[in-house]
């Protein structure tokens, strides 16, 4: 019979932490891209990678991603429908561009009106954000691409993304 | 405190044998043996399937283990380099029991890995063998 010890350490650990990172929420702060909380769009959109904020994208690229989840960078994400459609109207309604987001215009600034951009990694602002990374960062193996963002943002799970 | 653990791991114990008896996982298995006709599962087998290399699928994921990791009760990492709470039911007990994510995955990984989906029998020498570990 083993007893389950390590991940209750591993939870208390990422409560504390989380603890810590809502202690700094509270003092007020600007890099902040609130996280998915909807419980499917965590489950179905941040097994592969991180629950992308849905505010760093326009509404118009969420619909075009959702219509193409069976050709999505390479993979199949494809869902039934039923939940495409639960997960598309959570992703507009907190789209970048919904209104009442205070941070995201920021990230979408440079974007054409009409452009519907897949990838928050080829978004104007987020280039010209990260132009001074140098190339062996990118290259580091705990970091392996651009889109894992929580290599280098530890909280990027909680919304904050500073250096 | 020594006795507390030895009362929560009873528990603990007690909890996971009633479900080994009659749990989402065993009615799994059951479905899969009576779609392959099968006599019955091989954990061997199924290890076998998680640890070999193929070419039909996609180059970068030649194997389970390229995302699940080679120890069944250590964490893996998706290309993207997200975390995967290990496959071993010993260390992740909640793992298996949401048919619909298991038949998910199972479609979406046999896919990328062999390039075609697994067949009953395959799935369910997988499921006996990470169930074992
Ligand atoms: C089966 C795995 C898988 C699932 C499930 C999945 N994705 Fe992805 N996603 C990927 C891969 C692979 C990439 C490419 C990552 C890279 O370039 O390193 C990606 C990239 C992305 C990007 C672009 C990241 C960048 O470079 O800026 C976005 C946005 C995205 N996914 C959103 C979603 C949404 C929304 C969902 C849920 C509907 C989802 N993903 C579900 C595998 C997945
Ligand atoms: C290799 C490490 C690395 C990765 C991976 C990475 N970033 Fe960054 N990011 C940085 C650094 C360093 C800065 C600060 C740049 C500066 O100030 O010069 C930054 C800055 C930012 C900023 C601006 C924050 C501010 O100060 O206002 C945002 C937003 C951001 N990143 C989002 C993302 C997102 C989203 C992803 C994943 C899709 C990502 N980053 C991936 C290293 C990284
Ligand atoms: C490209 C990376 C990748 C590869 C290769 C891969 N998997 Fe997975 N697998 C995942 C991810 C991501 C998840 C979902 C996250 C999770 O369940 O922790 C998952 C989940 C699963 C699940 C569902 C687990 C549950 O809790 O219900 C099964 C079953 C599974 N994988 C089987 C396999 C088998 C069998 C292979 C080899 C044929 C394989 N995987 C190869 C990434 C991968």
């Amino acid at each position: 019979m083993r007893i389950p010890y390590r991940p209750l350490a591993i939870g208390l650990v990422t409560l504390a932490f989380s603890a810590l990172v809502l202690a700094r929420a509270q003092a007020g702060d600007r890099h902040f891209f609130a996280p998915v909380t909807d419980p499917v769009v965590k489950e179905e959109c941040g097994s592969c990678h991180l629950a992308f904020a849905p505010s760093m994208l326009p509404a118009r690229s969420w619909q075009r991603m959702m219509g193409e989840l069976d050709k999505h960078f390479g993979d199949n994400a494809s869902l039934d429908p039923a939940t495409a459609e639960k997960i598309t109207s959570y992703l507009v309604a907190n789209a970048g561009d919904a209104g009442g987001q205070r941070y995201s215009s920021k990230l979408l600034k440079g974007v054409a009106s009409g452009a519907t951009p897949q990838r928050i990694t080829e978004l104007p602002k987020w280039v010209s954000e990260h132009r001074k990374v140098p190339d062996w960062e990118w290259r580091h193996k705990e970091v392996r691409t651009k889109a894992n963002c929580i290599a280098c943002h530890t909280a990027a799970e909680q919304g904050y993304y500073e250096e | 405190m020594k006795n507390m653990l030895v009362v929560t791991s009873g528990i603990v114990a007690m909890i996971l044998s009633t479900a080994t008896i009659a749990g989402p996982r065993e009615d799994l298995l059951a479905q899969y043996a009576a779609a392959a006709k099968a006599s019955g599962f091989s954990a061997a087998r199924g290890q076998a399937l998680h640890t070999q290399s193929f070419s039909g699928g996609k180059p970068d994921t030649p194997s389970c283990t390229t995302c699940h990791g080679k120890d069944t009760r250590g964490a893996g990492r998706a290309l993207t380099g997200k975390t995967i709470e290990p496959v071993a039911v010993s260390v992740a007990p909640t793992r298996y029991t949401d048919p619909a994510k298991v038949e998910k995955w199972f479609k979406r990984n046999c896919t990328e890995v062999l390039g075609r989906e697994c067949t009953p029998q395959e799935k369910g020498d997988w499921l006996t063998f990470v169930i074992g570990q």
